[in-house]
């Protein structure tokens, strides 16, 4: 490779910068050429609003350690914030767990009480879910069938993660770490199919009927 | 080869025992060869219920421990030659028996039995993992509160793993009409409704179930008792006849009280 061309590339876009990362040099060689290139950008006024940058890697694998470092740069930048540090690599550990996330586990049983199904992913439980039984996911929780016992949904710490029951009437939510008893102990008979959320405004777990899902999707996705 | 069926509930005191005794003599009643085995090691009770606690010499322990043999150990019942009792030891615990040795026996017994109906103590430790090792079926027990439904429905998981039990039937115990009807007591239908089970049958809270177990003669003897009746129909429907449930109203007894008063009984 040419030394001409630049190991760091800046393009502005409407929305910020964006940092292309050559991915055949040295990590050394590329952290140097960053320093040089992001202190000899011009001078900005205080008042400036700060400015996003994405960095893209490549083909290049970083580590942990790696993308702190970019990080810190980027952050000693007074104007500047790291918007999102992406790469086209992943080990395959990375690659494992992404799929193990995204994978939606069937499971046509009951939950008795005493007993825990524990997934990875989303879970689709056809049967109930008995007092003193817990059903625990990393992902979307949803029960085709009463939900009596415990559920606890985003058990990573995602909180944008639901509960679904065809009867709600658990003893207790747990979204994330947002833990609630039956949010709803007057809904009682209800032949709607409900589901549990975390409401951000109000940082606890609501219950609303199952089509407000449909709504509340449609807006995630706008605001992404 | 005759079969074993479980008696079980998880919780203490929801009538397991004073069931496994009925429903031997309502299945003796029907001339079945059946055999009761009580593994309740330490607090041994079916022995007292069927009225044959003096004719103890053997226990299960000393079949276990080799000391006798399994037909020294059979208590003829007094009124049925067709039925039988292995008791419990009362001076030892539960861990004097193993599953293995507790499923031998419970196979010799099956060669010569129709039905081996046993007894389960209270709890999910060793005691209960005797008391299924041998089982080819299971009865679960409980009664119409919460605590009760929930210890069932746990012991309901722990049989649904068991690969050589089929899946548990439920007996409804001690339900009372007007506490139902007044919302005190859970319904037939939301216990059915949690537990998911099959209903084998419902008995109703009857005073002289406790009066005939401290007399020694299973109330499954007393053809007028209700509670009777309900376990000689849950006895037909082990026996595979479909039996329609008994009607819970006590108001139907009324015309039979006075044929009782006429005499006409």
């Amino acid at each position: 490779m040419a030394n001409k061309q630049p190991l760091v590339t800046i393009k502005g876009k409407k929305d910020g910068l964006i940092l292309s990362l050559d991915d055949r040099c040295s990590f050394e060689q590329l952290i140097a050429e960053l320093k040089t290139k992001l202190s000899v950008q011009g001078t900005y006024y205080h008042d400036d609003p700060l400015i996003s940058v994405k960095v893209e890697a490549g083909n290049r694998y970083l580590t942990e350690e790696d993308r702190k470092e970019i990080h810190k740069i980027i952050r000693e930048e007074k104007q500047l914030f790291v918007a999102e540090i992406s790469s086209n690599v992943f080990t395959a550990e990375q690659v494992e767990e992404k799929v193990k996330q995204q994978q939606l586990t069937t499971l046509t049983q009951y939950i008795r009480s005493g007993q825990e199904v524990r997934v990875d992913g989303d879970i689709l439980l056809i049967g109930d879910v008995n007092p003193g039984g817990k059903i625990i996911a990393t992902g979307n929780i949803y029960v085709m069938g009463a939900l009596r016992g415990i559920a606890h949904a985003g058990y990573s710490g995602q909180d944008d993660k639901v509960i679904t029951a065809s009867l709600m009437k658990p003893s207790q939510l747990m979204i994330a770490d947002v833990i609630s008893r039956d949010p709803d102990p007057n809904g009682e008979g209800t032949h709607v199919m409900e589901f549990a959320y975390v409401d951000h405004n109000t940082g606890t777990i609501s219950v609303d009927r199952l089509q407000s899902l449909f709504r509340r999707s449609l807006e995630s996705t706008k605001r992404s | 080869m005759g079969e074993a069926i479980v008696i079980t509930s998880g919780k203490g005191g929801v009538g397991k025992t004073t069931t496994t005794a009925n429903i031997g003599t309502a299945l003796a009643l029907q001339n079945k060869k059946v055999c009761l085995v009580d593994t309740d090691i330490g607090l041994r009770n079916l022995d007292v219920i069927m009225g044959l606690e003096n004719r103890i010499i053997y226990d299960i322990v000393d079949v276990a421990e080799g000391r006798c043999k399994l037909s020294q150990t059979l208590i003829k019942d007094k009124r049925f030659e067709c039925l039988k009792l292995v008791p419990a030891a009362q001076a030892k615990d539960k861990t004097s028996i193993q599953p293995e040795q507790m499923k031998a026996i419970i196979d010799e017994l099956k060669r010569d039995f129709d039905y081996v109906l046993i007894d389960c103590p209270a709890g999910i430790e060793q005691g209960f993992k005797n008391a299924i090792a041998g089982a080819d079926h299971s009865i679960v027990v409980t009664t119409p509160e919460n605590s009760a439904v929930r210890d069932a429905d746990r012991i309901i998981g722990l049989l649904e793993k068991e690969p050589n039990i089929s899946s548990p039937r439920l007996i409804i115990n001690r339900i009372r009409n007007h506490m139902v009807k007044t919302g005190g007591m859970l319904e037939i239908d939301e216990i059915l409704d949690v537990l998911a089970v099959d209903l084998l049958g419902v008995v109703v809270d009857d005073e002289e179930v406790i009066s005939a177990s401290n007399k020694g003669e299973p109330i499954a003897l007393n053809p007028s008792s209700r509670a009777s009746i309900a376990y000689r129909n849950i006895a037909r429907r082990i026996l595979g006849e479909s039996v329609p449930l008994m009607s819970l109203d006590e108001n139907k007894g009324f015309f039979k009280k006075v044929k009782k008063m006429l005499g006409m009984r």
